[in-house]
């Protein structure tokens, strides 16, 4: 029975995680850890035993994280080279940002976010114009264009972080603080997030949908910077000195970016749809994904939204207990979060116990990123409350 | 099903009232934006409170209700779905399976079936076989813990629930309705609160919070209750050392932090804490939040400066928040201290008429409340402020709290003080003065002037002196109003015109005079500007409804913290749900519960037949992908050769 043996024990062992691994893969795990344990030695003096601990569990978590998505190694790498390119030319002065060519024109915070902002906008055009066009290539370079959006994005946050200590020692926070800040996040994580679908599903014509959310933040971003300066950077307010902060903010927005997803790819979805009953061998007709993919993605990323929106609405909850002194007081920004979870558990209910897909959940999902854009700025906008950070 | 759709649909719609309608407002104000009736329609609705308003609670109870059942309902099938392994399936039945394939194998039932036992153990399914007469069924599956994402979720909201009604009002809003306590309306000291508005230290749980200047103690605290509150007593006693609040360099706050001392009888001595923003103290279960802060009456001293000859100028020290009978006065007034800020960082004109944000140093604000019940506040500010390139002292006035601030602008000679200001209001009352200038004024001005009887010089001498008293009791609109009634129409532009030359000229020479008496022979430039402003604030006067210009000239801040203090058993059973829910959604979204059948017949010729099933209740186009991986190392395996 030798060939059977062998024909099974391939079967059998063969997404066995080990033996899939290359050398780049243990590069990797390499890096990670002389990269943690560098900065422990350097710092760990500084840093209280919370701050230690995920210091040292950040080095696993990076290597699962790249081993799991490959892609995530040279963009990690390329983030951390330029965000230490970005504080070495610093070196220490905030007036460089000006002076030094470097960070003027690359890789200081603000350069980094316009850099982000036009790629972004840039690869939006590429994806719509491959799906027109019809070309894999012109799509490839639209992903392209849309990991450097990301390694810019990030870059700049991580560097608006150092310069945050720049500007006074004092003001040091990272870079999450207020709707400025968030709203970077926000393309960045719904960036991340798209690309992994992209990915997973090796298709790229849903990106123009997705990256045309992202657009529109941008476009949001910008005008927010100019017309209120909000891209200054200020100390926090007392109620936001809290280590929840750092944690509760970017778990929301793995939420926000995800719903955003499944909204834009239920547009592809109806267009889709709509395409297929009016002209089938049109070109959205054939060159869109499948409605099977595009409600899967859908559904996904709802999923993977609302695991993420109730871990942060729960930290959420933690966070108000200290700073406000109860978990739960009905304010504008609580509440809506729950309306907004509430509303994604009912399409769950839908998606599972009845089984529903097509048409109506993909207008629901459309439905819930208004739900959420209400949440997320509408709240800050009309709505008076205890969060009290980033007003318009 | 469909009504757990329709509760979170509702429950969510019944939500956003409360975010749309700011919650818990005093009534009047209510009463105010929405009118008598929507008022009234509202607070019956207790759309003010949402949310425990008693049909809000309700549909938090089905929504609690609805999911039990459908725990209920469901987990029955549940349990069978993980604990069945289906072994007896039909051959017809595997056969409509979606993920199914048939395959003949020139091995022996035993062989494959050893075969197909190593690899349902490597991939850790869990297996189960069925021997029938002529056909063996080896059921496998994993992944049961998806049902338990379905229980823990579910569960993990009823938890999350009750934990909430532990921390809720409900018991107090029973023991309302039963007559038992009653919320206080009233604004009285809490010494005075009544027993049915007062709740002992053994209530289970509560949130409230009380404000307590620096050195004082408190040991209660104040829950809001629609438009009154109750009264909490606490098991302990807390005082507050002191309140400090720092700021970054750019002036705005960075931190607010209070220093206690825990007063307990189980403390053998006090216990001291600093609690800030985010930091609280937990004692004895009770939480002590620094939640805001503001003035815990301070200390002022004041200097009253009539603006009529006839009182006195007198000194008093008061505190924020007391009231004080002023006296030496014909009429009565009550002065009513309200606050006390140490800065006051406003927007003020500079040189170039651009606004810079300066501080315009401390400040208080008082009401005045005369005789008749009427009071106006004023926000006085304590040290010249400079507009222009000029200093005044400055009052604010409010007449009532819808109007604007007006401000009366009282310029402040070189030493910064009201002092040459007063002197020359005093001058321009003091009946001699007026006279004497008046009489040498005018007979300067008429020398030369041949007069044969001296009627038209003492006409004028007598019109100086009452116009000069009518100015400063009335200003121009009494002067306006008096030539208005003492001459025709076709006169009065005439005579105003004539008027106002004799004014001048007598409130002119008296301010020189005024400049004299202070050692100043000639006026400048600069006494010019100041004679001005004194015209614009004397002429304003009249409305100013103080006889006093009140001058802060010294204070003693005396902070008061203001505190939340909850106590909520609830708030651990809430996070132990939580994690339910939270391991409860990822095990349901990521764990799929997956069935392998492989259905194995000996046929006639020696061949065996293997039906391979499988089917996944998440992720069917992965489990596909997986089963098509299976169904081609099975072919390799089994080297078969279809039929
Ligand atoms: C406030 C929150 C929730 C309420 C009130 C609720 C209530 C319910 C109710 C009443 C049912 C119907 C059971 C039946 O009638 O058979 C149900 C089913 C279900 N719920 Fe929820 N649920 C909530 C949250 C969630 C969440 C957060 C999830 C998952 C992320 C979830 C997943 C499910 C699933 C999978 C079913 C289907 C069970 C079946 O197939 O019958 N539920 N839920």
């Amino acid at each position: 029975m030798s060939i059977q043996q062998s024909a099974l024990d391939e079967f059998i062992d063969s997404p066995g995680l080990l033996k899939k691994l290359g050398v780049f893969d243990w590069a990797w795990a390499a890096l990670a850890v002389i990269g943690a344990a560098f900065v422990f030695i350097q710092y760990s003096s500084y840093m209280d035993v919370y701050e230690q601990g995920i210091l040292l569990l950040s080095a696993p978590a990076l290597i699962a994280f790249g081993w799991y998505w490959k892609a995530m190694q040279p963009v990690t790498a390329a983030i951390t080279l330029l965000s230490l390119l970005g504080i070495w030319l610093y070196g220490g002065n905030y007036a460089n940002a000006e002076e030094v060519f470097g960070l003027r024109f690359l890789v200081s915070s603000q350069s980094a976010i316009m850099w982000m902002s036009a790629l972004f906008v840039l690869a939006t055009v590429f994806y719509f114009g491959g799906l027109i066009a019809n070309s894999a290539f012109v799509e490839k370079t639209a992903s392209s264009i849309t990991w450097t959006a990301i390694v810019m994005g990030f870059t700049g946050l991580m560097v608006r972080w150092y310069e945050s200590y720049l500007v006074d020692p004092e003001f040091g926070h990272i870079p999450v603080s207020n709707l400025y800040e968030v709203f970077i996040l926000f393309c960045l994580i719904t960036g991340l997030l798209y690309m992994y679908y992209e990915g997973r599903y090796k298709n790229r014509s849903m990106g123009g949908f997705v990256l045309l959310v992202i657009s529109a933040a941008v476009a949001f971003l910008l005008w927010y910077g100019y017309s209120r300066g909000a891209h200054e950077i200020r100390p926090l307010v007392p109620a936001l000195k809290s280590y929840w902060m750092k944690i509760h903010v970017p778990a929301n927005f793995v939420g926000y970016g995800a719903f955003a997803i499944s909204a834009m790819v239920s547009v592809a979805y109806l267009i889709k749809d709509r395409a297929i009953k009016h002209n089938p061998d049109g070109l959205l007709a054939r060159r869109l994904p499948s409605l099977d993919m595009l409600d899967d993605v859908s559904y996904k990323s709802i999923a993977l939204g609302f695991a993420f929106f109730t871990i942060a609405t729960i930290l959420g909850a933690m966070w108000a207990a200290e700073a406000w002194g109860g978990y739960w007081s009905w304010d504008p920004k609580e509440t809506w979060a729950l309306i907004v979870w509430l509303n994604y558990a009912a399409w769950l209910h839908f998606r599972f116990s009845k089984g529903w897909r097509g048409t109506q959940m993909a207008w629901w999902a459309i439905a819930g990123l208004f739900i959420t854009l209400f949440a997320f700025i509408g709240v800050n906008m009309f709505l008076s409350g205890l969060h009290s950070y980033g007003e318009l | 099903m469909n009504l757990a759709i329709t509760l979170l649909v509702v429950l969510a719609i019944a939500s956003i009232i409360g975010t749309v309608l700011q919650q818990n407002q005093p009534y009047t104000s209510y009463e105010i934006k929405f009118g008598k009736f929507w008022f009234e329609t509202f607070r019956i609705l207790g759309l003010f409170d949402v949310y425990s308003a008693v049909w809000f609670l309700l549909i938090l109870a089905f929504l609690v209700i609805s999911t039990t059942t459908c725990v209920v309902r469901n987990t029955p099938g549940m349990l069978r779905e993980i604990t069945r392994f289906r072994e007896q399936a039909q051959r017809k039945s595997l056969l409509r399976i979606k993920n199914s394939q048939t395959l003949y194998s020139n091995e022996s039932v035993s062989d494959i079936r050893a075969l197909t036992a190593k690899l349902f153990k490597a991939e850790n399914f869990r297996f189960r076989e069925h021997e029938a007469e002529n056909h063996r069924v080896m059921a496998a599956m994993k992944g049961g813990a998806n049902k338990w994402g379905y229980w823990l979720t579910h569960l993990g909201i009823i938890v999350i629930c009750l934990g909430g009604l532990l921390d809720s009002r409900l018991p107090l809003m029973i023991a309302e309705w039963q007559g038992t306590i009653t919320p206080e309306t009233r604004n009285i000291p809490a010494s005075e609160v009544a027993d049915e508005s007062t709740l002992p230290t053994s209530n289970f749980s509560y949130r409230g919070s009380v404000d307590v200047p620096e050195g004082r103690r408190a040991n209660i605290i104040f829950l809001p209750v629609r438009d009154g509150y109750l009264v909490q007593r606490l098991p302990f006693e807390i005082e507050v050392k002191e309140f400090r609040v720092e700021h970054y360099s750019t002036g705005m706050p960075k931190s607010f932090e209070s220093d206690l001392v825990i007063h307990d009888k189980d403390l053998e001595q006090p216990l001291e804490h600093t609690i800030s923003v985010n930091h609280p103290l937990i004692y004895k279960g009770n939480a002590i939040y620094q939640a805001n802060f503001g003035d815990g009456g301070s200390e002022i001293q004041m200097t009253l400066h009539p603006f009529v000859n006839k009182y006195a100028t007198q000194t008093m020290t008061g505190n924020v928040f007391k009231q004080y009978d002023l006296t030496s006065n014909d009429r009565k007034f009550r002065l009513e201290l309200d606050d006390f800020r140490l800065f006051n960082i406003n927007p003020v004109k500079n040189e170039n008429g651009e606004d810079d944000q300066k501080n315009l140093g401390p400040s208080f604000i008082f009401r005045l409340r005369n005789a008749a019940g009427e009071a106006i506040e004023y926000t006085n500010y304590m040290v010249p402020v400079e507009l222009e390139g000029r200093r005044y002292l400055l009052s604010g006035v409010k007449t009532s709290p819808a109007d604007p601030q007006r401000f009366l602008h009282i310029p402040a000679d070189d030493k910064g003080t009201i002092g040459l200001f007063m002197q020359y209001l005093k001058n321009l009352q003091d009946d001699e003065l007026v006279r004497r200038i008046a009489t040498e004024t005018t007979q300067s001005s008429m020398q030369g002037v041949k007069l044969d009887d001296m009627t038209v010089q003492t006409q004028v001498i007598e019109s100086m002196i009452r116009l000069t008293e009518l100015f400063v009791t009335t200003g121009f609109d009494g002067i306006a109003e008096d030539i208005a009634n003492r001459f025709p129409e076709a006169q009065r532009d005439a005579v105003s015109e004539a008027f106002l030359k004799v004014l001048q000229a007598s409130l002119k020479a008296i301010y020189v005079e005024t400049l004299k008496q202070n050692g100043k022979a000639e006026p400048d430039e600069q006494d010019w500007l100041f004679y001005d402003d004194s015209m614009n604030a004397i002429a304003n006067l009249p409305f100013y409804g103080s006889p006093w210009y009140i001058q802060m000239t010294g204070f003693k801040q005396i902070e008061a913290s203001g505190l939340q203090i909850t106590r909520s058993p609830g708030k651990n059973v809430v996070y132990f749900g939580s994690v339910m829910l939270i391991i409860g959604v990822f095990l349901l979204f990521y764990v799929a519960h997956r069935r392998i059948w492989v259905y194995l017949r000996p046929l006639d010729d020696g061949q065996t037949e293997v039906i391979l099933a499988g089917s996944s209740n998440r992720n069917q186009d992965e489990f596909s992908k997986y089963f098509q991986r299976l169904q081609h190392a099975f072919g390799q395996a089994l080297s078969t050769r279809g039929k």
